[in-house]
């Protein structure tokens, strides 16, 4: 919540890193100005990319009750912004800078019912949340959703800690989960929070929208880094200012006009706040709105773009295998 | 041998204030579909009714630039809209409208705290929403009692909210404060005991075969028209931490079984006092006197309720003037009585939920 979002930096001493699953590292940090997380709370980690500071965000797996002991898990994602790589080389006895915890994704106390609804590394964000729950013998149930189990983290302490309270659903065992036959099972009282790929989420969204419930009531976090295509380079240009840019995979749109020497406003930069919006001029391709600003209307209409997460691409399936062989997306903007 | 080392005596001067615990935000009369605002605990809280008459406490800054949603107006069903841009929360917190966009910043929420509404009062908790268990809301069900009539009303105290409550633990001040209507020098004389648990302090006194001070004559003289004659005097004060005293007060006419439990030949009212901090150096004092006779009669509540309201303005003089003197000498220290033992140990208790939140550190 804005009230206590305070941004506060400090140093912290990684005490352990293990591999939970396929790709996914548990890293356990001590910080230096301890500050206990609440459940849905996140760090913010400064990560070296080539040499360049960025910021990135994790959420808080375990926290200790003084905040002493904080757990967070990262992804290597091959396609990423190169901040999950840095992440991966980490080793006990390493320190880094690192917030206080921050909220953006409180959990509310005292709803009828709860869903939490997981995909893949998206668990990070919810454990805690569940644990919360059933400490406080509330009615939840937690639904994991993942490719296959050897990618799915934290699985069995899950099974053993919520037993029949938790479901999980499995692509490649033919039990991948219906969003329909779940949003059904919602009520007017039930607070739904999920975090997960971005597919997974708007999928939850229109289901939720359907079935005419309460919007407030669908919860969840987003941290921009997911869209319905792979990512792919493109070109941004700028011909009130003369820039002509490469956007690489790892690379945002935002970041690659800041290279560029364009002076941009941004905040948040994963796609909430809309202050890094550009007006699309022309377009050789299509856009994958990662944000969650713009309405799908909005986004049909492929006037504007929030540039620090969406992207250009020119695949008409969404994988990058069916890109177009004439070359990469080219999108046409002016800036404010 | 084992030596335990006890947490020295500290004696704050400007005591800080537990957060996991259940306060008073109001009377129920006062929370309407009107926004109000109220600073509890250091944070402003708008407070308001859903059109389903539910209480509802936010933060009363918007998430958006922090405009007090207090100044807002309420809308739809359980909703509060901020007066400056027009974001819509609802009583969970979450925005359901941002008017200038399409769609809903899901980051947009401000904190709403839990409520109970019990005994005629609005309470809410501002610390960990975890812990906050209704259960936990202190004992005053003589406010709503059918055995139980009276009224009550709020002081804005200028002062730290221990103050008042070293106030209400020891009434030897009565002798000094209150001369003309419920002092006497038997307060100072009389013994008094004082007990404790992890949760409660209490500070029994009794006072024998002596004369009804004017407050209790008129009392005795509502029930038993005409009585003349000496009275046995009772004050048991009851502390719940963090802030909530009541105080079982009464006289019986003298040699009738009082102390020995039976007060049929007695008055008996309950003053109640739940003390909410403000500002380190404010509290709302609510107070209430309820009676368990002559329950009918509006004319005595009213008597009672303007009664107490001139006693407890003789203590608010006082606790401004003893902030304002605390404030004055900072390099003074407060020094403790044999009379102040169950204040100590209210400090104690208070102390330790402070240490419990991490909030205080322990003196070695
Ligand atoms: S910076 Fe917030 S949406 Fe792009
Ligand atoms: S300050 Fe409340 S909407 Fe802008
Ligand atoms: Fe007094």
């Amino acid at each position: 919540m804005a009230a206590t979002n305070i941004e506060v930096w400090q140093r912290a001493t990684v005490a352990e890193v293990r591999n939970v699953a396929q790709g996914i590292q548990r890293i356990e940090l001590e910080p230096e100005q301890p500050k206990r997380a609440e459940p849905g709370s996140h760090i913010d980690v400064n990560v070296v990319i080539e040499g360049n500071v960025q910021k990135r965000s994790y959420s808080v797996v375990e926290s200790s009750e003084d905040g002493r002991r904080l757990v967070i898990s990262v992804m290597k994602a091959p396609q990423s912004r190169g901040g999950s790589l840095y992440m991966h080389t980490l080793q006990a006895g390493d320190t880094l800078e690192i917030t206080q915890p921050l909220q953006n994704f409180p959990l509310r106390v005292g709803a009828e019912r709860y869903i939490l609804l997981a995909g893949g590394v998206g668990i990070t964000a919810i454990v805690n949340m569940a644990r919360v729950l059933k400490s406080l013998r509330a009615d939840y149930t937690l639904v994991y959703v993942g490719r296959s189990r050897t990618a799915m983290a934290y699985l069995a302490e899950l099974q053993e800690l919520h037993g029949e309270n938790l479901v999980v659903h499995v692509d490649d065992e033919g039990t991948a989960l219906k969003v329909d036959e779940l949003i059904a099972s919602a009520g007017l009282d039930t607070e739904l929070y999920m975090c997960g790929p971005i597919r997974l989420m708007d999928a939850v969204r229109r289901a939720w929208t359907e079935r005419e419930l309460d919007l407030p009531n669908l919860r969840y976090e987003t941290f921009g880094n997911s869209g319905w295509y792979d990512p792919e380079e493109f070109i941004v240009k700028v011909p009130r200012l003369g820039i002509e840019a490469k956007v690489g995979q790892g690379r945002s749109m935002l970041e690659a006009l800041e290279d560029a020497g364009a002076d941009m406003m941004f905040d948040c930069r994963k796609g909430e706040c809309g202050l890094c919006e550009v007006r699309i001029l022309e377009l050789d391709g299509a856009i994958d709105h990662r944000d969650v600003f713009y309405s799908e209307r909005q986004q049909h209409a492929a006037e504007k773009m929030c540039c620090c997460v969406s992207r250009g691409i020119t695949s008409k399936t969404g994988a990058k295998a069916d890109a177009s062989p004439d070359g990469p997306a080219v999108i046409t903007i002016d800036v404010s | 041998m084992t030596v335990v080392q006890s947490q020295s005596s500290t004696t704050n001067k400007v005591l800080g204030h537990p957060l996991n615990a259940w306060y008073v935000a109001a009377w129920d009369h006062e929370v309407t579909r009107k926004p109000m605002s109220r600073r509890i605990a250091n944070r402003p809280v708008a407070l308001y009714r859903t059109e389903d008459g539910k209480a509802v406490a936010l933060a009363d800054a918007c998430w958006h630039r922090l405009a007090p949603l207090s100044m807002g107006k309420t809308i739809g069903k359980d909703g509060i809209q901020c007066p400056y841009h027009g974001i819509v929360y609802n009583s969970a917190g979450r925005c359901v409208s941002m008017p200038a966009q399409e769609t809903i910043n899901p980051s947009a929420t401000v904190p709403s705290f839990p409520v109970v509404e019990r005994y005629r009062y609005v309470w809410v908790w501002l610390g960990d929403p975890t812990m906050a268990d209704p259960d936990l809301v202190p004992d005053m069900h003589q406010m709503t009692s059918p055995e139980w009539a009276g009224d009550g009303e709020t002081i804005h105290a200028d002062c730290n909210y221990q103050l008042v409550l070293d106030n209400l633990m020891d009434l030897t001040h009565e002798e000094f404060v209150h001369s003309s209507s419920i002092g006497q020098e038997e307060l100072s004389e009389s013994d008094f005991v004082v007990s404790h648990d992890g949760n409660t302090v209490t500070v029994t006194r009794w006072m024998l075969n002596i004369d009804a001070p004017p407050f209790w004559l008129k009392n005795m003289r509502d029930k038993f028209p005409g009585f003349e004659g000496k009275v046995d005097r009772w004050q048991i004060i009851r502390f719940e931490a963090p802030s909530t005293i009541r105080i079982d007060v009464g006289v019986a006419k003298a040699g009738t079984g009082a102390p020995e439990g039976d007060r049929s030949q007695g008055v008996n009212g309950y003053v109640m006092n739940t003390i909410t901090p403000e500002t380190d150096r404010s509290c709302h004092y609510f107070w209430a006197f309820m009676r368990n006779y002559r329950l009918e009669s509006q004319l005595i509540t009213t008597q009672l309720r303007n009664g107490v309201h001139g006693v407890f303005g003789e203590d608010e003089a006082m606790l401004k003037a003893q902030q304002e003197a605390i404030d004055a000498n900072p390099d003074y220290e407060f020094y403790n009585l044999n009379i102040d033992g169950g204040g100590m140990w209210v400090r104690r208790l208070i102390e330790r939920m402070l240490v419990a939140e991490g909030r205080l550190a322990t003196s070695a």
